[in-house]
């Protein structure tokens, strides 16, 4: 392959710390997916799995920043590779922020299981769900961007982010609503707004870490601009 | 054909090359270059082994026509002039257009007659005066401190890195324009080039740099602009930090990122 650096232990170091970001990508996007289910079935124990994944995801970040800064100061790399190792550090920032999120609401199931108002409380659960198969399926197709490095993939992330905006508005009217019917619920349904914006903030991380894929192939900071801006600009 | 012609913007042009060929016998060794060298500027030419880098250094002052093989065609204008083409006594070009080379190259007399030696070939200074000049370019060189008490011992006494700064004092001793820097500290320790690359960070407000180098960090750290060639074409010429972070050519990406084989 012409791609490749003089220096094949170069090209491993690369390739390795890449899979590595994929993998706690990965990670991040089964702790959401699961905190979400844990919300449905109000399962304190799957609420406790995605908790306890929240120490190995964290434990990646420091060490994917460490080998980050080893190869900066061994190698003094340029150019893509310079971008790649910038967009990495940026993205597994990202991504540490989505298992937060993920744990957030593992927190508010526990938190709602215990308060024992489950039997009271009125779960927009499919709305919920939809937003959250949104914001996965983003997330996941933003790391698959990462992955081919495609910058198509990329764009239609950040043309779809506003689909999750709207999706959370939509909640928020919703929870608004059942809070004026039945006042008792008002405390609980305040922690379901959280756990709506929690899923709407998974959909801006991948909408970062597309924007990030972008920079490293087009060498273009493409943030704060409209999806159809951004598209001018690759084009 | 008529190439494009590289110049940066906003920039004010010290050297022009235009259509600048060279070949050595039959071999061409440059192919139609055009570029602007900016005043006041460092500008580096970075490539692999042969590409052409040291050859073009060579044309901008016709250190060349030492060798009766070489020979130069098309022009380099120094401030419009075509020093190529000029009637002028090449040893006064060569006053406007300093060089330093590779190997310290010390003179074998004293520190003091090292730099004093070219001045007096070109003005005659009363003894007050040259002290001064001396002293103003051991300054300029960021080597007085190391050496005004040994003034009168011989400059290959020196050590390395100092050494390459003599050379520059010599340079700079006779006011020249444009100073060229062929791979200056690659015979230096990291200290050394350390050195040498702040010294040519303050030349600049004085002079016009143009540095080949092999250490392509080197060219990322002191150069304002950088030309990449290969195999005698100027494949790309642009802002350092721009050819860095995001050149526009995928064959200067390939050989700054190690991906050249």
């Amino acid at each position: 392959m012409v791609d490749k650096h003089l220096s094949t232990q170069f090209d491993t170091e690369l390739s390795g710390i890449s899979t590595r970001v994929l993998e706690m990508g990965g990670l991040v996007e089964a702790q959401v997916a699961q905190a979400v289910q844990a919300l449905k079935d109000f399962s304190p124990e799957s609420a406790d799995e995605v908790l306890a994944k929240e120490g190995r995801v964290n434990a990646m970040e420091i060490e994917i920043d460490r080998d980050l800064s080893t190869i900066i100061a061994r190698r003094q790399p340029t150019a893509r590779d310079l971008r790649l190792l910038i967009a990495i550090s940026k993205s597994i920032a990202n991504l540490e922020r989505v298992g937060d999120e993920a744990a957030r609401i593992a927190r508010t199931v526990q938190r709602l299981v215990a308060s024992g108002v489950s039997s009271r409380l009125r779960v927009p659960m499919s709305d919920l769900s939809f937003e959250a198969e949104l914001a996965t399926a983003q997330l996941r197709k933003a790391l698959d961007a990462f992955a081919r490095l495609d910058v198509e993939r990329a764009l239609d992330v950040l043309k779809h982010d506003d689909e999750i905006d709207k999706e959370f508005d939509g909640l928020l009217r919703k929870l608004i609503t059942y809070m004026m019917e039945d006042p008792r619920t008002i405390s609980s349904s305040i922690d379901l707004v959280f756990v709506a914006k929690a899923i709407e903030r998974v959909g801006d991380h991948a909408k970062n870490l597309a924007e990030v894929v972008i920079y490293v192939v087009k060498g273009q900071d493409v943030r704060h601009n409209t999806p159809e801006a951004v598209e001018t600009m690759v084009r | 054909m008529d190439a494009k012609i590289e110049t940066p913007v906003g920039e004010r042009a010290k050297l022009s090359v235009r259509n600048l060929n060279f070949f050595y016998g039959s071999f061409h060794a440059l192919k139609n270059i055009n570029l602007d060298i900016p005043e006041n500027k460092v500008t580096a030419f970075i490539g692999p082994s042969g590409c052409g880098k040291s050859t073009l250094l060579r044309t901008l002052n016709r250190m060349f026509e030492l060798y009766p093989e070489q020979r130069a065609e098309g022009q380099i204008l120094l401030d419009g002039e075509d020093i190529l083409s000029s009637g002028e006594d090449v040893s006064l070009i060569r006053a406007k257009i300093g060089m330093v080379f590779q190997k310290p190259t010390p003179f074998p007399m004293s520190i003091y007659d090292n730099i004093a030696f070219g001045v007096k070939l070109f003005e005659t200074l009363p003894r007050v005066e040259m002290d001064e000049r001396v002293e103003w370019a051991l300054k300029k060189a960021a080597l007085w401190g190391e050496v005004k008490d040994k003034l009168n011992q011989s400059g290959s006494g020196l050590s390395g890195g100092q050494q390459q700064r003599l050379c520059i004092a010599r340079g700079i001793a006779i006011k020249p324009e444009v100073l060229l820097l062929d791979e200056p500290c690659s015979a230096l320790d990291p200290i050394s080039t350390g050195k040498i690359e702040e010294l040519i960070h303050e030349l600049k407000a004085d002079y016009t740099v143009a540095i080949v180098t092999h250490n392509m960090q080197q060219a990322a750290r002191c150069s304002d602009y950088t030309a990449y060639m290969y195999l005698g074409d100027l494949i790309e010429f642009g802002p350092t930090a721009e050819l860095f972070m995001k050149p526009k050519r995928k064959d200067t990406e390939d050989y700054i990122t190690g991906r050249f084989g």
